[in-house]
């Protein structure tokens, strides 16, 4: 399981890489965002909701029953909108409330 | 490589729920006296250890009529007697209040129409814990007292006469070592993930449940300083959903899932209801012939499905993206259909906060290193912790770290000692060798087959027995001489030598009590072949210590709630 970070949308801001875990961010040579470990990523999509412009994408490995679906985070106030892209072109969009506990 | 010194009072390593909570209490309890409280953390507090991702409820709550009692005596009943009374008694006493504390600082729980907690069960509570650790990072950011140095991984402690004096560490990405000099210690570093083959090893191998970047530093200092360890045999093996690894309980108590194999058969009672009783029946039916094993929530009706992705988008989101994407795979809307996810048993973990192996402390959380205090999953005989567990033992922990550190005098600035400078030089070598055979991912994994293969992991069904153990403690010794020689191009590699080597002093010292348990307590999370079922000769404490380079395994008889315990030996 790791992440994408897609580079045209990075403005280099910092925020994913303070914010990883594991120290697994780095600036690349143009002061973007880059996973230094790919393999090493926990999945815990902190950078994923850090990030601003929408750039880092959070997929499943195919050794854990991915199917190339990519997983994005947008907040908005408490509202927290998470976008699945699926390869065919599909979206979804699940929004949650920072304000409401979970029902399970 | 620059060096830094930093005094403090309290010096907490970890700013986890533990090292937050207990920086808090000791920032609030020392208001207004001057008191220097440090964090020393490798990653951000915003976003570390295992609340990272957010968790899904509060799992240790004593509900409407019911008692601190009540839920020691479940923790124990579930660990087959291998608790310390005194630890869990005092622990469940603060549950409540810690969960109250929780709900001060802003984390959303859920009430019922009375205007009380909404219960999932008589211990769990509902929340919204997406942000549960960003909440407790701004408490602790709003103490003037408490200075947070982030980004720094601690890897030895300096030890006299069996007393702390402080702690060595080094910058994740600045080159820096501190040297950090402290009257009390306390060790709030977690459990230990990533000493056995996980699930699905190469790339997707930190796809695990316990977070990967928790690896045992704690256990490892204390092991090396001579400190006592206890019931680490006792490891904890997760049921998780396959793939994801998220949470099952969600599922299970969440929404009512039930556990069925292929053939459709509920089977957990057939083999007991204890944490290890469902792991071990869920390896036996797939052992049988009768795997896949699923939960299955049968009647979700309109729109709870959707409520059931919120829950693990607030904590475990993969497994969302999982259930998404397995609705477009089968091309049509399942909002009212039923839902199976396959589970398995996860690798096994050192983990003091659902299992009992750590260090081995007093009542007051003080470990056989004195001024040095162990709270959360780092420290043993006190399992069931959980978020609010952890909480309540850091308070336990902070209090009395105050109480110490008001009798220590600090010497005046020295020049650092032997111990700092053999820390140092071995840091400078890993940095400057200018070439090296192994990597350290080599090296990890191969610790982690061979941990798999003769230590019990996945791949032998949990299963060892003593000529397994032996030749699993013979590598682990060649792999601890071999990452001596590891190179390290910058500080995030020199991490990664860190951490590696930590889990090889913590393999040693499992593998040894592995062996010393003579019997099968606990068969879900590992049976030892030449000794299967409980004996009654089994019910006490498994400690050691490391003498000499020797691991000594010390059998102590067990403690009980009223009893206080303090080290005497
Ligand atoms: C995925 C997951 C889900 C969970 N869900 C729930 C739940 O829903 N409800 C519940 O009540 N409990 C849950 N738990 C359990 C609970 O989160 C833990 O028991 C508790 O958070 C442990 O606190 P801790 O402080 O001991 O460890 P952590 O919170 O993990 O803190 C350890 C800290 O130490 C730092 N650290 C480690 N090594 C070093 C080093 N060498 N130098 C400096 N810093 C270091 C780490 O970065 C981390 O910040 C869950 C646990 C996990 C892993
Ligand atoms: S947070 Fe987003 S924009 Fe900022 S550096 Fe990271 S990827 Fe780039
Ligand atoms: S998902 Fe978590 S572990 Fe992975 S890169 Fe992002 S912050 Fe780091």
């Amino acid at each position: 399981m790791s992440i994408v970070i897609e580079q045209e949308s990075c403005n280099g801001c910092g925020r994913c890489l303070a914010v990883c875990p594991g120290a697994l961010l780095c600036a690349n040579a143009k002061g973007r965002a880059e996973i230094r470990y790919p393999a090493d990523c926990w999945s815990c999509a902190a950078c994923v909701k850090s990030c601003a412009r929408g750039a880092i994408a959070l997929y499943s490995a195919p050794a854990c029953g991915g199917r190339g679906g990519l997983l994005r985070a947008r907040r908005e106030g408490e509202i927290l909108h998470w976008v699945i892209s699926l390869p065919d072109g599909t979206q979804r969009t699940i929004s949650v409330d920072r304000r409401s506990a979970n029902r399970y | 490589m620059d060096i830094r010194h930093i005094d403090a009072d309290i010096l907490i390593l970890g700013g986890g729920t533990a090292g937050c909570w207990a920086a808090l209490c000791a920032a609030r309890a020392s208001a207004g006296k001057g008191l220097r409280i440090v964090i020393a953390e490798k990653a951000r507090i915003e976003r570390s250890g295992c609340l990272a991702a957010g968790v899904n409820a509060i799992n240790a709550y004593i509900g409407e009529g019911r008692c601190p009692q009540d839920y020691v005596d479940y923790a124990r009943k579930d660990a087959a007697g291998i608790v310390r009374g005194d630890l869990l008694l005092s622990m469940a006493e603060g549950l409540n209040e810690s969960v109250r504390a929780l709900e001060a600082l802003g984390l959303v729980i859920l009430k019922d129409e009375t205007g009380g907690y909404a219960q999932r069960g008589w211990r769990n509570v509902k929340i919204n814990g997406e942000n549960i650790k960003p909440l407790l990072a701004a408490a602790v950011r709003a103490q003037d007292s408490v200075t947070v140095l982030e980004r720094v991984n601690v890897c030895s402690y300096l030890v006299e006469d069996d007393t702390i004096l402080g702690a060595v560490a080094f910058g994740v990405t600045e080159k820096v070592c501190y040297a950090l000099r402290a009257r009390a210690v306390i060790c709030a570093t977690g459990g230990a993930a990533g000493l056995y083959r996980p699930n699905s090893p190469g790339f997707a191998r930190h796809s695990m449940w316990y977070p990967p970047f928790n690896t045992g530093a704690g256990h490892a200092m204390g092991i090396l300083a001579g400190a006592e360890m206890t019931s680490l045999e006792m490891r904890f093996v997760a049921l998780r959903c396959k793939g994801s690894v998220a949470p099952a309980g969600t599922l299970a108590q969440g929404a009512g899932a039930r556990q069925m194999n292929s053939l459709g058969q509920v089977y957990e009672h057939v083999y007991g209801l204890t944490t290890a009783q469902r792991v071990y029946g869920t390896r036996q039916e797939e052992l049988e012939g009768r795997g896949p094993c699923v939960l299955r929530v049968d009647a979700l009706g309109p729109g709870e499905r959707e409520d059931l992705y919120k829950a693990y988008l607030n904590m475990a989101p993969l497994q969302t993206l999982r259930w998404v994407e397995e609705e477009a795979a089968a091309g049509e809307d399942m909002n009212a259909s039923s839902l199976g996810v396959a589970v398995e048993g996860t690798e096994p973990y050192v983990n003091g906060g659902h299992t009992a192996g750590g260090y081995w402390v007093d009542s007051r959380r003080q470990t056989s290193i004195r001024g040095l205090f162990a709270a959360g999953d780092v420290a043993g005989g006190s399992p069931q912790k959980y978020v609010s567990g952890a909480m309540a033992e850091a308070a336990i922990a902070a209090t009395a770290a105050l109480g110490y550190a008001r009798e220590v005098v600090l010497p005046a600035q020295e020049a650092p000692g032997a111990s700092f400078a053999a820390i140092f030089n071995e840091a400078r070598d890993f940095l400057e060798r200018p070439g090296a055979l192994f990597t350290v991912e080599q090296l990890e994994e191969a610790m982690q087959q061979n941990m798999d293969e003769y230590a019990g992991g996945i791949a032998s069904g949990y299963r060892y027995n003593d000529a397994q153990l032996d030749r699993a403690e013979e590598r682990v010794r060649e792999l601890t001489h071999l990452s001596g020689g590891l190179r390290a191009p910058d500080m995030r590699d020199l991490l990664r030598i860190y951490e590696l080597r930590e889990r090889l002093v913590l393999c040693r010292s499992l593998i040894a009590h592995l062996k010393a348990r003579r019997e099968s307590r606990w068969p879900g999370f590992g049976e030892h072949t030449q000794c299967p079922g409980s004996a009654a000769s089994g019910l006490r404490y498994v400690n050691s210590r490391l003498e000499k380079g020797e691991i000594r395994i010390i059998f102590r008889d067990l403690v009980s709630e009223g009893e206080c315990y303090e080290h005497s030996d």
